[in-house]
């Protein structure tokens, strides 16, 4: 609905939310002038959560982030839970599940704490630990007092897999399975930044998510044909992404979305839709619908996966578009532009 | 799991019953084709309502024939541009200006409250009439509660006023009322409507009655109806038989919040601080008595008397080039649809607004760029 394309003279907060803006400043700016793709290979034009570069006959998959989440700590994690997550899950739905290496690169404003630092690193390992990943090397940046705000984390990861599992791979027919509840990240950050005094116990979901990923893989095979992490810009980016990518229409089924009570009583509180809400142990997967109810069963039997179900499925129709079927009706899924804003009146 | 537990939960929501929305839905279909001509079209005058039909994807389920236009019934987006520059020249001159949310955004002749803020004014964002009591208690300051709404919001702005009010704060009443713009809408030469679904959270305030002297003036039936999707559905399926029937009548589908005779107590404070006079809604021209203006025993706590407020040069000014194109007076007399205006989605986004229906919450033509207009969703059964 905005003009394809186009990005402001001055980069906006919009620019880093992972909606359509985003995509625009990264296709405009971004890719201009940077060549060809690797040959064979999954490079930056193909915008999908990390690159594939074919190593004889396996492929490396790579991947890079960076965390810049305030407050650095909160409910149910910090800044170092969540970079290790974000890389490792980026690697996973690309369908390289187990990773090789990371790589942590800090960068600190001066008069940061120590014991914070502390506590950041202990999850970083605990994650990694979970993640069965390990940091090989990293670097340290401290800057002047008010030069940054607090702190600042990369963490990239590589690892290696038989097959690369795109973004774009779905057929008109087949299903998409989201593997729990949605925006409980993205709630828990925006309660924990405004203070809202919310009732229930709004906590995050990071976790890596490479184990979950793996068995529904297993399960599935070569129905598995495209797999994508919800985070910024929540399922609904997610999801218009795939179906651009893959030329398909999308229709999801909002009664099928699992929500927990605590995320829907807030979000309904801000006016905020809960699929437009950052995830961060979560997957969408797009199955062959003979697949799909083995697939699932895999993931609701890991412990990261009990609340899976399949919410959606592709049709030829409407190619690139993503429709919401309430229940009682049908509409647009809107596609999330800027900074999410509860609403104010 | 969570998903079963919302399942229940809805389907415990009766208004809300997909099984009774299928129902309605056929019915309102059954309605539409009895009618024997196509298209009728009725209109429904609050924002409320076009966000719970959008949100809810109702659009895609109303029959063919039928064309259910939203009409002036946002009341930031019906908020004149002479208004909002009221607020800007006192914002200007250093007052504390407290105003609803979506009001901050809309744009005046040259400047928005949230242009004015870039510059250095105080502006506040407040969610009630008591935090603009509040906010003047806090500084020694002048500060001007710039007050918008319809009916529901007036009472509660007419409240806190006879409650009495800090020294230090005025009112700059832009509160306007519905029943008289109901009136330009069926005058209106090129008007299609047949009839109306009244909003259930004004009626609540005014009572059904009050819509009785329009019903017998136009011949055109009023539907009061609430705000879940059954309500809605319910409502549309009365109006069309109304229509059909020819039998133009005031019917109240939202008994559970609203009586004939409305809210006394709510109407008598109502009109102890306001009196109703002509003036300009934006996009719609003059509207005799859809104003609110505080009654003269309140001029001491009225802005525009307290403080020096000059806009004779504003009103003739030229509005930039893009906000000549907007349509947005258009889409709210329910001529036109927000996918009508060239600007929509290109040069005029809920990002950077040229119209006020893009910048309220309530606006059609934000709601439509966000769960977008387009009825037609199925061919994939």
């Amino acid at each position: 609905m905005i003009r394809r394309g186009f990005v402001d003279d001055k980069i906006g907060l919009k620019y880093g939310a992972g909606g359509r803006a985003m995509r625009a400043l990264i296709e405009r700016v971004c890719l201009a002038g940077i060549g060809p793709a690797p040959v064979d290979g999954i490079g930056l034009a193909a915008m999908d959560d990390g690159a594939a570069l074919r190593i004889g006959d396996r492929w490396l998959v790579i991947t890079t982030d960076s965390h810049v989440v305030h407050p650095i700590v909160f409910p149910g994690g910090d800044i170092g839970r969540l970079a290790v997550s974000g890389t490792v899950n980026d690697l996973a739905v690309m369908g390289a599940t187990e990773p090789l290496a990371l790589t942590c690169a800090i960068i600190m404003e001066e008069g940061f704490a120590r014991t914070d630092l502390e506590r950041i690193y202990a999850s970083i390992h605990e994650a990694c630990h979970e993640a069965g990943a390990t940091i090989v090397t990293g670097d340290t940046k401290v800057m002047g007092r008010g030069e940054i705000d607090g702190l600042v984390l990369n963490t990239a990861g590589v690892a290696l897999c038989d097959r690369v599992v795109p973004d774009s791979g779905l057929k008109p027919g087949d299903l998409l399975i989201l593997t729990g509840t949605v925006g409980d990240h993205g709630m828990a950050i925006m309660a924990a930044r405004h203070k809202l005094a919310l009732e229930g116990d709004l906590r995050s979901d990071v976790a890596p998510i490479n184990g979950l990923v793996r068995a529904a893989l297993e399960a599935g095979g070569l129905d598995v044909v495209a797999m994508k992490d919800p985070t910024r810009g929540g399922v609904s980016s997610a999801l218009h992404e795939m179906a651009e990518k893959s030329g398909v229409g999308i229709i999801v089924e909002e009664m099928k979305v699992p929500v927990r009570n605590q995320v829907r009583a807030a979000c309904d509180l801000l006016g905020i839709d809960p699929l437009v809400v950052a995830n961060e142990g979560k997957a969408l997967i797009g199955v062959r619908a003979s697949a799909a109810e083995d697939v699932l069963a895999a993931i609701r039997r890991h412990p990261l996966g009990s609340d899976a179900a399949i919410v959606g499925r592709c049709i030829e129709q409407h190619v690139g578009a993503v429709i919401l079927d309430t229940g009682l009706g049908r509409r647009m899924l809107a596609e999330p532009e800027g900074e999410l804003l509860p609403r104010i009146c | 799991m969570p998903g079963t537990d919302r399942d229940q939960a809805l389907s415990e929501l009766k208004f809300r019953d997909p099984v009774r929305a299928r129902a309605l839905v056929e019915a309102l279909g059954r309605r539409t084709a009895e009618l024997g001509r196509a298209p009728v079209s009725v209109m429904h005058v609050c924002g409320s309502h076009e966000q719970a039909i959008a949100k809810f994807g109702l659009r895609s389920t109303f029959p063919r024939g039928l064309n259910v236009i939203m009409g002036p019934g946002c009341p930031v987006c019906i908020t004149d541009t002479p208004e909002v520059d009221e607020g800007v020249v006192l914002a200007r001159q250093g007052v504390h200006i407290a105003t609803y949310g979506d009001m901050v955004r809309v744009p005046g002749t040259s400047l928005s409250l949230a242009d004015a803020q870039a510059e250095g004014a105080k502006i506040h964002v407040i969610y009630s009439a008591g935090q603009a009591v509040e906010l003047a208690r806090s500084t020694s300051d002048q500060v001007v509660f710039f007050a918008t709404g319809f009916e529901t919001t007036a009472v509660a702005t007419a409240a806190v006023v006879l409650g009495g009010l800090p020294p230090n704060l005025s009112i700059l009443s832009a509160h306007k009322y519905i029943p008289p713009v109901m009136e330009i809408v069926a005058e209106m030469p090129e008007t299609k409507v047949e009839g109306f679904l009244a909003a259930g959270h004004a009626a609540t305030i005014t009572g059904s009655a009050v819509f009785e002297p329009f019903v017998a003036r136009h011949g055109l039936p009023v539907v009061i109806a609430g705000f879940e999707p059954l309500d809605i559905l319910a409502g549309l399926v009365k109006l069309v038989e109304l229509i059909r029937d020819r039998t133009p009548q005031v019917v109240n589908m939202f008994p559970r919040c609203v009586t004939r005779e409305g809210n006394l107590r709510a109407q008598e404070q109502l009109w102890k601080v306001f009196r109703s006079t002509g003036g300009r809604w934006r996009g719609i021209a003059h509207v005799p008595n859809g104003n609110l203006r505080l009654r003269d025993e309140f001029a001491s706590i009225d802005a525009r008397r307290r403080f020096t407020i000059d806009l004779a040069s504003l009103w003739d000014c030229a509005p930039p080039a893009l906000a000549q194109s907007c349509i947005c007076g258009n889409i709210m007399a329910g001529l036109s649809s927000p996918t009508d205006c060239k600007l929509f989605g290109q040069e005029c986004t809920p990002e950077k607004p040229v119209g006020a229906c893009m910048v309220s919450s309530e606006g059609a033509c934000k709601i439509w760029h966000q769960y977008g207009g387009h009825p037609d969703l199925g061919g994939d059964a």
